[in-house]
């Protein structure tokens, strides 16, 4: 019983960053159609960028508060969006929105290798840490065991964030605009939506989800080369698993991938590495579409 | 499209041309032609794929297939005769190509693309974990020798593989040319152009896309041999969707018109690598991508579409 409340757990645990960060992928797959294989490069300039923002923040005065710290890395991850957001999609990214998507694949793909670098070059290849921010919630003891405050925060961080995503997108004016723009970009653009503002704002906001992933996994990792190649595919996994271009899909397939991994980590540590490809693989397999797809329409 | 007569004069000149330079060459460079001719022939295959219309981001699972069956029969089997280990490379990985091509050939798009991509990083988790075959470090090889010549130096080592290489890549290319200008080559650009105009016409979309993609696990299984007995050492890194990514990059920068060009992008591929991790090592990713960005941007249809492009029309001005 207590394997499988820790299983259960570890698991939340993991599947909470993982959401956060794949459905960004998801929202810029949903509006844009790009498979965006440089997401993982916005989780890590995310992490790093608050790894910075958390250095500063608590090497400063000792009178501020420490849990704006938080908001410290929000900030942090909100600025590497702003930055990056914009300057992707218009001054690369719609060049090549007229090719084939599999085109966009290699253009994200070239931007993956373009930003890995940047980023070792920006800030080194020495690990970063930003642990204050971790201890902020003390701990919580479920049954025998201690579990971080902090990791709870963040299942709940990614319960905020799918809410307002879903409330954004179903129930307010703008998110039915980008549902127009994903359901028919030529038909909205006729009926007068601006099109091009809704592809920077959602590639903004998918920027500024796997920031914000990266920037809140911060405080649990070392913050090191490497993190994006590991994490894009975590989220190409959530995505596929879930349905590209579906939230509720990013949720359970979040919590699959999340569970999967634990149970894995808990049972059988051989199969860590290999059993979210599995999954992916197996749902691909079995539903290429995704457990929750939005109904693709095919114009001839 | 060319006469066979002149495929073969052409061949024979390169040949010619590649084994005086191994003469002039000096030895690093030698050693970097042989990983760009094997890094070639897996991107060929992936060319194959790529000519009918499909992206495969998992061209490393064949490779890395091919280093460990040519790996694994030369620590296990004692075979050391390259020829041998190549051909097993290339075989293993075919066998791998027929598993999964009936799997893959309903794919297309992002679909065919992330499901390959899943395919070699399970190779990859898989290898990992499997300690009988070196785990995560892998598994250093033994030093080949070729029709029972064992070579006496090391330099002679580069040299030897070095004819072997660019005999092998030769035969290669000309194979690969004389199928893209055959009925069935053709049908892959059918395919790549509409598939169900070629469905149509009576013949199999999903056999074309199947049969391209088993020839590009042979080709891929072929190259990893080669490095494999090259680099002397195999690990899963080999099936890691990285090095797929770099199969991407040469087939992208070559295009899918000239076999020469994929070779070309290769070498150029290693060219980048050897000089940028020299003079700027933490920047050698940026100017791979650059370049593809730039090949996208500029060259939609690749270096070899410089080259095609360039006798259309020539063929236009002379009708003849």
């Amino acid at each position: 019983m207590e394997l499988v409340t820790t299983i259960l757990i570890d698991g939340l645990i993991d599947a909470s960053w993982i959401f956060i960060v794949a459905v960004g992928l998801t929202l810029i797959f949903g509006v844009l159609n790009i498979l965006n294989i440089a997401h993982g490069n916005f989780y890590a300039i995310g992490a790093y960028a608050a790894a910075n923002a958390v250095g500063i923040y608590y090497s400063g005065s000792e009178a501020y508060p420490p849990m704006l710290g938080l908001v410290a890395m929000t900030v942090a991850a909100l600025a590497v969006a702003v930055v990056l957001g914009p300057l992707l999609e218009r001054g690369l990214l719609r060049f090549f929105y007229h090719r084939d998507e599999i085109v966009l694949v290699l253009v994200t793909y070239a931007l993956f290798l373009i930003l890995e670098d940047a980023t070792k070059l920006i800030w080194g290849v020495n690990p970063y840490y930003a642990y204050e921010p971790y201890s902020l919630f003390g701990t919580v003891s479920i049954g025998k065991l201690d579990y971080v405050g902090y990791d709870f925060f963040l299942i709940g961080l990614a319960v905020v964030i799918g809410i307002l995503l879903w409330l954004g997108l179903n129930r307010t004016r703008s998110g039915k605009v980008v549902l127009a723009v994903i359901h028919d970009r030529e038909m909205s653009s006729a009926a007068g939506v601006n099109v091009t503002k809704i592809f920077v704002i959602s590639f903004t906001i998918g920027v500024f989800l796997a920031a914000l992933g990266g920037a809140f996994t911060a405080p649990k990792i070392s913050v090191q080369p490497g993190l994006a190649v590991m994490v894009v595919l975590f989220s190409f996994a959530v995505a596929v698993i879930g349905g590209l271009g579906s939230i509720e899909g990013a949720a359970i397939a979040s919590l699959i991938v999340g569970i999967a991994r634990a149970l894995a980590i808990h049972l059988a540590p051989w199969a860590e590495l290999f059993i979210v490809y599995l999954a992916m693989a197996l749902m691909l397999a079995v539903r290429p579409q995704g457990i929750f797809s939005p109904t693709a329409l095919r114009k001839i | 499209m060319r006469s066979r007569f002149m495929v073969l004069v052409l061949a024979g000149v390169t040949l010619a041309i590649l084994v005086a330079l191994g003469e002039v060459l000096p030895s690093w460079s030698i050693f970097l032609l042989v990983t760009a001719a094997a890094k070639g022939l897996a991107a060929l295959g992936l060319v194959l794929v790529v000519r009918s219309g499909l992206l495969s981001f998992g061209q490393g699972l064949f490779y890395c297939a091919g280093g460990y069956g040519a790996g694994l029969l030369m620590l296990w089997g004692g075979i050391t005769d390259m020829t041998l280990l190549v051909l097993a490379g290339g075989v293993v990985a075919l066998l791998f190509g027929l598993l999964t091509a009936p799997l893959l050939a309903s794919y297309r798009g992002i679909f065919f693309a992330t499901l390959t991509l899943a395919l070699s990083m399970l190779m990859h988790g898989a290898l990992t974990k499997a300690d009988f075959l070196g785990g995560s470090d892998g598994l250093n090889l033994h030093s080949p020798t070729l029709f029972g010549m064992r070579p006496a130096s090391a330099a002679e080592a580069v040299y030897m593989l070095y004819l072997f290489s660019s005999v092998l890549v030769v035969v290669v290319a000309v194979a690969c040319r004389l199928h893209f200008d055959s009925l069935r080559g053709l049908l892959s650009l059918a395919t790549r152009d509409n598939e169900i105009r070629v469905e149509y016409l009576g013949a199999s979309v999903s056999r074309v896309i199947s049969e391209n993609f088993i020839a590009a696990a042979f080709l891929g299984g072929v190259g990893g041999a080669l490095n494999a007995i090259a680099v002397g050492h195999i690990d899963p890194e080999l099936a890691f969707w990285t090095t797929s990514g770099e199969f991407v990059f040469v087939a992208i920068l070559s295009g899918y018109l000239s076999v020469g060009a994929v070779f070309a992008s290769s070498i150029l591929l290693e060219l980048i690598r050897s000089f940028s991790s020299q003079y700027f090592p933490n920047a050698w990713q940026m100017s791979l991508g650059i370049f593809m960005l730039a090949s996208i941007l500029f060259l939609p249809n690749g270096i070899g579409g410089l080259i095609v492009r360039r006798k259309e029309r020539d063929s236009e001005k002379d009708p003849a």
